[in-house]
């Protein structure tokens, strides 16, 4: 896909994670194919899969760099872990847990 | 090093044709949020420029005006930043119909400066699309070279220039840097863009991977992640040592905006006071002298008075907003403010309310949302401003002896003061809690807060923007705080009895008075507090002043210290009781004209003053009544 060129430079960072991470699932339930954002855990990083939000909403939050396809790293949390940072497509950006839990990611094929 | 050169170099415009037509042209100035939009526009427009509201709204916009080396003559207009022209927000909609010319009062602009960042192009080229969609000149900007650079980025203007069909140029605003480019554009013939292709949009996944292509073709390489920002978020956002920095942040500000004015705020009053006095001097024994010194000097002085303060909070929002560290703090306080239905960006202005609640309000420009920002601004009149305290200390000294309660640490009248700022802060909470469940119900927006790269505040940005606030409160607030002082200045002295003014009991005041008198009783106040309530809607601590006026006692508004003399006026004319109610109905009442002045500015109209000053005093009077019947 032509994006990942813009995606930041350490996009290849993000594969080797990407694959890394699918030895280290056990953060992720198992019976769950999809989680969502908000289970993501700071350091760890995953493929954007769907908005699940209204299509305002969406188009927002797609504004901003959460597009499906894009990869979505957890940076930080706030003092209570609500809410949190997410580097997505060269910049950060914070969400509430009520926003990123209708974000699904995949964390591994 | 060579950033400069790089952008003249790059830049893929050809020296402009000599223009024989000079008329004025219009520019709009579009970006998203954090492009650098404003540093660019204070860079070309310098002092010249004029803040305004678009009609109706809560948006502003900024006009500057530039005179070019050809002559011609440009009104730049500043437009709300945007990431799309979908008219979904406010600030959208405001973009779009003044691009398109559908304003009142904004003409259709003659060309548009777009200005993206380069270190983010990827993502901010996506607003290329609807803007060289328009069919309206463009130039397209490429702001934050020198960091681009820095960190291993690159971009090739030229080829950037030749898919989209406009001039391209890299620049630094903050450094200066490629702006001479920008005005020799401004000075040539404009031209309408014909991009190679454009995508739908509406479509958002399109417009990414339109801007992944021209990226590719325009050899962008990303810059690498900002190292220094990592590093100081590791410790600003750190679960432990980030809410002790928030903390010192918070204690730093307010420190400095409550005591570290004083000195400050003490200069101008007695620089004030001695202006007076020597003006005073100068003139003979007129009448108007007496309005002169008493009515402008007065009013003025007590507007001028907040400057230091106003001036020191805004450098203090300039810097942590510029600095990149805002953001952070908005992180940090946002679950707590959530448990009012409030956001994080509401806490700065809140805290600023303590000092005024003029700067807080327009510091909730940094608010997006709209409801939260409205409902931050009605909140923000109960935090216990700097206003509130000659006030208290008059009322508190007059009918609370103070005692000890916990040793030397803590006594009755300290203890009643404390009181008073939770009171009107629990107050704030309330109306917040029932503005949010009510009538600003939070649209279902998510709550989005970009983390831009920390950056070092610019001395020149942080003192024009400074200027710009100073004059803003000086114009605004201080031209009815100087009608209001007048306006009662002249009703304390009507109707002249054998050339004199009357006592005070039989003026157009003390008339007025006695007809708010049978309002007011119920409260325990008689009608010589009832001219205080009047004046102190100019400005609170006018009722201190006024009192000592009514008395014949000099009162001293200034420093706090009211001397003993209007405190046994006071006792003599209220009871207990009527005291507290006294102090209860200064904790929630609107009693401010400049606050009054400061919402109608920011929310464009006289609804939301309305509403909150009925709504204040509604809650004042009850309370007082409460207060009086029950202690």
């Amino acid at each position: 896909m032509a994006s990942r060129d813009l995606t930041g430079g350490d996009f290849h960072r993000h594969t080797e994670s990407v694959l890394q991470l699918s030895f280290s699932r056990k953060h992720c339930p198992p019976d769950r194919k999809h989680a969502t954002l908000a289970e993501l855990r700071n350091g760890e990083q995953a493929v954007l899969e769907t908005l699940d939000l209204p299509e305002d909403n969406a188009r927002r939050l797609m504004e901003l760099g959460f597009l499906p396809g894009h990869v979505v790293s957890a940076a930080h949390s706030a003092p209570s872990g609500d809410p949190r940072v997410f580097r997505v497509d060269g910049s950060e950006v914070a969400l509430r847990r009520e926003t990123a839990r209708h974000l699904k990611i995949r964390v591994a094929d | 090093m060579s950033d400069c050169h790089d952008c003249h170099v790059n830049s893929a415009i050809a020296p402009p044709p000599p223009v024989r037509s000079l008329a004025r042209k219009t520019v709009a100035l579009v970006g998203p949020p954090n492009s650098g939009k404003s540093t660019l526009f204070n860079v070309l427009t310098g002092l010249r420029q004029k803040v305004a509201n678009f009609p109706g709204v809560t948006v502003e916009h900024r006009t500057g005006f530039l005179r070019l080396e050809n002559g011609r003559e440009v009104d730049l207009v500043d437009l709300p930043g945007v990431y799309s022209l979908d008219p979904r927000s406010e600030d959208e909609r405001i973009t779009r119909d003044a691009l398109s010319g559908g304003i009142e009062g904004i003409r259709k602009p003659d060309a548009i400066l777009l200005i993206l960042d380069s270190t983010n192009l990827g993502r901010h080229l996506m607003l290329a699309a609807p803007v060289l969609g328009l069919g309206i000149p463009t130039m397209v900007i490429l702001n934050m070279a020198d960091d681009l650079h820095k960190r291993g980025g690159s971009v090739d203007t030229q080829q950037l220039a030749s898919q989209l069909d406009a001039p391209v140029v890299l620049i630094s605003a903050a450094k200066r840097q490629g702006i001479e480019t920008i005005r020799n554009y401004l000075e040539g013939q404009f031209a309408v863009p014909r991009p190679v292709e454009l995508p739908i949009f509406q479509d958002v996944p399109r417009c990414r991977q339109w801007s992944a292509k021209l990226g590719l073709r325009a050899k962008y390489r990303a810059p690498a992640p900002p190292v220094w920002t990592r590093r100081l978020d590791r410790v600003f956002l750190h679960p432990v040592a980030g809410p002790f920095v928030f903390l010192a942040v918070v204690i730093l500000v307010f420190q400095t905006i409550f005591s570290g004015a004083r000195p400050l705020m003490d200069g101008v009053e007695s620089l004030v006071s001695h202006s007076g006095a020597w003006v005073a001097n100068q003139l003979p024994d007129v009448w108007w002298r007496d309005l002169l010194t008493e009515g402008v000097w007065g009013g003025v002085g007590s507007v001028l008075v907040f400057l230091p303060q106003i001036l020191l909070l805004f450098l203090f929002i300039g810097l942590l907003e510029d600095s990149g560290y805002l953001a952070r703090a908005a992180l940090i306080a946002d679950r707590t403010m959530a448990r009012v239905g409030l956001q994080g960006k509401s806490f700065i202005p809140l805290l600023s309310a303590y000092a005024c609640a003029v700067p807080a309000i327009m510091a909730t420009r940094t608010i997006e949302n709209k409801r939260d920002r409205i409902a931050t601004i009605l909140i923000a009149p109960f935090m216990t401003c700097s206003a509130r305290l000659p006030v208290y200390t008059l009322i508190i000294a007059a009918f609370l002896p103070d005692h000890p309660i916990l040793g030397r640490f803590l006594g009755t009248q300290a203890a009643a003061m404390l009181g008073l700022y939770v009171l009107g802060f629990a107050a704030a909470v309330l109306t917040a809690r029932l503005l949010k469940s009510s009538i600003l119900k939070s649209d279902r927006t998510p709550f989005v807060l970009e983390m831009p790269p920390y950056r070092w505040p610019t001395w020149r940005f942080l003192g024009l923007r400074l200027l710009d606030r100073a004059y803003v409160f000086l114009r605004r607030a201080g031209t009815v705080i100087l009608g209001v002082a007048i306006a009662l200045w002249i009703m304390a002295h009507l109707p002249l009895k054998e050339g004199k003014a009357p006592p005070i009991e039989e003026s157009v005041a003390g008339t007025l008075g006695r007809v708010v008198e049978p309002a007011i009783r119920p409260l325990g106040f008689n009608w010589k507090i009832g001219i205080g309530l009047l004046t102190s809607l100019a400005a609170r601590e006018v009722i201190v002043g006024t009192l000592g006026t009514i008395y014949g006692i000099e009162g001293d508004a200034g420093n706090g210290e009211a001397s003993k003399g209007l405190q046994r006026a006071l006792q003599h004319d209220l009871t207990p009781a009527g005291g507290l109610a006294l102090l209860v109905f200064f904790a929630f009442a609107m009693q401010c004209m400049s606050t009054i002045a400061v919402v109608r500015r920011e929310t464009g109209g006289w609804k939301w003053p309305a509403v909150q000053f009925t709504y204040m005093t509604v809650m004042a009077y009850v309370s007082a009544f409460a207060a009086f019947h029950l202690f």
